[in-house]
């Protein structure tokens, strides 16, 4: 039986499993949405804004281990989603989008809502197609979903022109997909891994420092097992916290510009450094060169050669799986004669024990103002430290990842790469449809709130029961830091005034709101708006205006040159 | 340093695109680039020529393996190598000046492919280095026009990049 191309695109996703798309309609897409109409197998989820389709596809995905999908029009329809599609680049999510473009006879020809969607996205996807054919659509969709899932993982857009979506053809899902000049490498090079755990094995002051990649591979334990057989430290990145157990004496913190002294330190300071699934970014050593002036022997193990030797020269390059690499290398360890001197690692240990003893996050709370960092760690407490939390970006995001202790991956749901302020709120929408009976926190401020707050009607009408967590401050927190830190005081439109009644603006959506301006308040309202199981509780916490992030390894310098709260 | 990328990769609508985008937005060098289809009508192979230190060139190198259409990519300057480049060039030829600029092309090996009474225009093909020294052996009052295509480059010997 012949099907429209928009019928064959849905029974695509039906075929990969798909469970929710989340989209927004219009005129390119119509076809589509009325193919989705005609089956329940999909739900969609009808967001305000194709930003937030995007995020929350991209929650989902990375919740759980699944390809997220959103489903977007032409023009502005993909204008919009780019945001979320550069987001989910830079942080490596799979992903599939599917944009409706405007009938093939127009392109070209400045159409009303035409945009060059390839064109526009191909910076920042993995891959993308037009669909010129009806016939091509199981065969493209089949490639996307193996793109976006397989290698290093990344977003990729399929856009289907008007009429390509009301052709009939046959429909036929491929089984499988062989793409001649895509051959990601699964398995690291043998030599190399022996090359390595030698290395590891004779380190005096071995380190290891793993990423999202180690989220994205679900390699969380391979990773906490050889942390463990080798006895040495362990950092996570932005991106890989609950890659390795937060609550664990080896875990050195997240290092990086707002990262713990003793991580900094460690990495620094190690004689043999195992980089996983982590990629040296500016925002992680710093200054390259100073990095470098140190010696120290490097392992980059990752999915992607391109991010090797790219920052920082490294003495042992192995490119495949990080958890295909680490059960090798783990293999490797297991059967050799040799173990790590422990000498040499009770003198490290108590070298980092030294740094640790400084206590960095410590911070002076109070009993007038509430202290950001409090209610993150009341946050910790009464949610035991099993909530999926989901974060924006700014001073709440790094106090989020410093105070919160993921001990489990997929649990710390932020935009690394890309910083995207607006993401919390639709990512937390993904993360609770993908986890039903999960408690799902978003930890925002009143800056990045704003950038998705019309999300909270999709959070009403799909009945999910997010905490919203805002530390109102009334001020662009990390962009007041850096003018107090380096432009003198001077707050150039960091100030946010005019802002909303949060508790109004929560009701008048049909959520409950609560604002806690009192220390003494943020544990019982904690306690109150996670009882509401099945409401979103907007928590808007009035905090102190004035306080910051520390430590902070200003940028352009090096992990060592790091300023401590107790400096100041 | 100068270095010359060879690469073979889908012949699809936007392919081009994809690399020329690529060298844009990490900042890279292109000196030239040409690109036509092979013999295997599926695959289109390019030739770009760039300069950069052995960092850049080894990033450049990853890069475009890991764009998903390249299906196969050699830095020819890594060995011995051939270089050829396609120059036509469009000369004032009046008077004395046509017998002496057939001689020079007849150094230079090039062709007079059109003739007219007042211009020469004259096909010559040569590493980058030849083209320019042509040009610059001739009295540049005379150069009207020149369209050069960009170096192509292959491997000497058992050199080869292929499917």
């Amino acid at each position: 039986m012949e099907l429209t191309g928009a019928e064959i695109a849905i029974r695509c996703l039906q075929e990969e499993g798909v469970e929710y798309v989340f989209g927004y309609p219009g005129g390119a897409v119509l076809f589509i949405y009325d193919a989705l109409f005609n089956q329940e197998q999909i739900k969609h989820v009808l967001v305000r804004h194709e930003q937030a389709a995007v995020h929350a596809a991209d929650g989902y995905s990375r919740s759980t281990d699944k390809v997220g999908v959103a489903l977007v029009t032409s023009g502005p329809g993909v204008t919009n989603a780019v945001t979320g599609i550069a987001t989910a680049y830079m942080d490596s999510i799979p992903m599939v989008v599917i944009s409706g473009q405007v009938p093939t006879s127009y392109i070209g020809e400045d159409a009303f809502q035409e945009v060059d969607t390839v064109g526009i996205t191909r910076p920042c996807v993995k891959h993308n197609f037009l669909v010129k054919d009806v016939k091509d659509i199981a065969i493209t969709l089949k490639k996307a979903f193996y793109l976006a899932k397989s290698g290093r993982p990344g977003p990729v857009l399929v856009d289907i022109p008007k009429d390509v979506s009301n052709q009939k053809t046959e429909f036929n899902y491929p089984s499988t997909v062989n793409i001649r000049s895509y051959n990601p490498d699964k398995h690291g090079d043998v030599g190399q891994i022996k090359r390595a755990a030698q290395l590891l094995i004779e380190a005096k002051r071995p380190m290891i420092y793993a990423g999202g990649g180690i989220v994205l591979a679900d390699a969380a334990k391979p990773l906490t097992e050889l942390v463990r057989l080798l006895g040495a430290p362990c950092t996570n990145t932005l991106m890989g916290l609950g890659g390795y157990p937060a609550t664990d004496n080896q875990f050195v913190g997240m290092l990086g510009m707002h990262g713990t002294y003793e991580a900094n330190m460690a990495m620094q300071n190690c004689d043999v450094l195992l980089a996983v699934g982590a990629r040296f970014d500016d925002r992680v050593i710093g200054n390259v060169a100073h990095f470098g002036s140190i010696p120290r022997k490097i392992i980059h193990v990752d999915i992607d050669p391109a991010s090797i030797s790219k920052r920082v020269k490294v003495d042992v390059p192995i490119v495949g799986d990080v958890g295909n690499v680490l059960g090798d290398m783990l293999a490797v360890l297991h059967s050799s004669k040799q173990k790590p001197d422990p000498t040499a690692l009770a003198a490290w240990w108590k070298q980092i024990g030294e740094w640790r003893s400084r206590n960095s996050l410590a911070y002076k709370n109070s009993t007038e103002l509430v202290k950001p960092q409090f209610v993150i760690e009341k946050l910790y407490e009464i949610t035991h430290g099993e909530a999926f939390i989901t974060s924006d970006v700014g001073q709440h995001q790094m106090w989020a990842a410093q105070y919160y202790k993921f001990n489990e991956p997929r649990r710390w749901i932020n935009s690394g790469g890309l910083g995207t302020m607006g993401f919390g709120l639709p990512a937390a929408m993904g993360v609770q449809l993908a986890h039903p009976d999960a408690t799902v926190a978003c930890v925002t401020g009143e800056g990045s709130i704003q950038m998705n707050i019309q999300e909270l009607s999709t959070c009403k009408q799909f009945r999910l029961p997010i905490k919203v967590i805002a530390l109102n401050n009334r001020y662009l927190g990390m962009v007041r830091q850096w003018q107090e830190f380096f432009h003198g005081n001077r707050y150039s439109e960091s100030y946010m005034d005019a802002l909303p009644d949060f508790v109004k603006l929560a009701e008048a959506y049909g959520h409950v709101g609560i604002r806690v301006d009192k220390p003494s308040d943020v544990e019982g309202a904690l306690r109150e708006a996670f009882a509401r199981k099945n409401d979103l509780v907007f928590m808007d916490f009035q905090t102190d205006p004035t306080e910051n992030v520390f430590p902070m390894v200003p940028g352009g310098k090096g992990l060592s040159e790091v300023i401590l709260a107790e400096d100041l | 340093m100068r270095h010359i990328i060879s690469l073979l990769m889908e012949n699809e609508a936007g392919a081009l695109s994809r690399v020329a985008g690529l060298f844009s937005a990490r900042g890279y060098n292109i000196e030239s680039l040409t690109v036509a289809p092979t013999e295997d009508l599926t695959m289109s192979r390019m030739t770009i020529v760039t300069s950069g230190s052995d960092d850049v060139i080894e990033q450049i190198m990853k890069q475009l393996n890991k764009l998903i259409e390249v299906v196969a990519v050699v830095d020819l300057t890594d060995g011995e190598h051939l270089e050829r480049e396609l120059m036509l060039v469009k000369l004032r030829a009046v008077g004395d000046a046509r017998e002496e600029l057939k001689r020079m092309a007849d150094i230079y090996r090039g062709r007079i492919i059109d003739v007219s009474d007042k211009t020469y225009t004259i096909e010559l093909t040569g590493t980058g280095s030849k083209l320019d020294s042509f040009l610059l052996a001739i009295d540049r009052g005379l150069i009207l026009e020149t369209v050069r295509t960009g170096s192509s480059g292959i491997g000497r010997g058992d050199r080869i990049l292929k499917l």
